[in-house]
């Protein structure tokens, strides 16, 4: 399959996850949502890196799901102290910051 | 048999990132994320990056869904209402998310990069083993290595100080070591002026409470608390 296949599937992808992150009030979907956009990116370095043939593309996909799994720990911990304060799991409520 | 297992795969992955958006149970969210993970691990294959597809499968479908699942278990994965009070990102959301699909697929189509419509570099042997990436890792790419272990470090280390049980937060009085562990009628000069402030007129009953011995009070507030704790559990 060409190159270009696989940029239109991590495209797709990537769109559904901004579309999600816009639509869904719920923190833990969000984050879930951030993966994917993050999963398409690594789609479009490793296809990029199979067209060079060289795997510097692919460090850097490892590099982005490190930096993934970073991200998913320090957000799932301020979602569980959300929760512990009993404010409602729900970005549409948490607006303090607003102004 | 290779452009099929890339439809299929394909298909996957997209039917996964769907269901992650439009289902409404959260630990079906989270389902949905494991099929879409492992059906882009298999377009990885395709790409022939073993290497990272392994990683993809263990690290994300294997542990980072754990802890996904632990949380939304934790937190209570209960079903969103079907209906909400909407709002204008509800209809403008999708509308982006067409407009940034389109603008990619242009960007796409009007690219002068030759390599795109052709199948990929000639495949050498090895490519893309955990021996060329280990090699690359540990030669040209070090420092972004050494980084991400400290990354990491930092990030567990936030996590624990995020979601650690505080006790200012419950609406506990603070109560120091010293308050549990002097012995009667013993205590600091703070506290020993305070009970002094009112001299004779203090009244029997009044001078019997303010002098009970201070850890059966402090014992009797801590038994309190943990039966609140193992209920908030």
């Amino acid at each position: 399959m060409a190159i270009g296949w696989y940029l239109t599937v991590s495209a797709i992808i990537f769109c559904i996850g901004a579309v999600g992150v816009l639509i869904r009030p719920n923190p833990l979907v969000i984050l879930l949502c951030l993966e994917l956009m993050l999963n398409a990116a690594n789609l479009a370095l490793v296809a990029f890196s199979r067209m060079w043939g060289g795997e510097s593309g692919q460090i850097f996909a490892l590099i982005v799901m490190v930096v993934a799994a970073s991200e998913v720990t320090v957000g799932l911990g301020l979602i569980v102290a959300i929760y512990r304060r009993q404010l409602a799991v729900d970005v549409d409520e948490l607006s303090e910051l607003h102004g | 048999m290779s452009a099929v297992l890339f439809f299929i795969a394909a298909i996957g992955a997209i039917a996964g990132a769907i269901g992650v958006v439009m289902l409404r149970n959260p630990f079906y969210n989270v389902l949905a994320l494991v099929c879409h993970l492992i059906a882009l691990a298999a377009l990885f294959l395709l790409l022939r990056a073993e290497f990272v597809a392994a990683g993809q499968v263990v690290v994300y479908a294997g542990a980072v869904m754990v802890l996904y699942i632990f949380v939304v278990a934790y937190i209570g994965g209960a079903d969103e209402p079907m209906h909400r009070h909407g709002g204008a990102l509800k209809v403008l959301g999708p509308v982006f998310g067409l407009a940034l699909a389109v603008e990619l697929c242009i960007a796409m189509l009007g690219t002068a990069l030759k390599g795109i419509s052709s199948k990929g570099a000639p495949y050498v042997f090895g490519f893309g083993t955990p021996k060329h990436i280990g090699t690359l890792f540990l030669t040209t790419y070090l420092f972004p290595f050494e980084m991400a272990s400290l990354l990491l470090l930092v990030a567990a280390i936030g996590a624990v100080v995020l979601a650690r049980r505080r006790r200012g937060l419950e609406g506990d009085e603070e109560e120091t070591v010293i308050s549990i562990q002097r012995p009667v009628f013993t205590g600091t000069m703070h506290e020993s002026t305070g009970i002094r402030a009112g001299g004779g007129t203090v009244s029997e009953e009044e001078w019997e409470r303010q002098h009970e011995p201070v850890g059966s009070q402090a014992a009797g507030r801590r038994d309190d608390r943990d039966g609140r704790a193992e209920g908030g559990w």
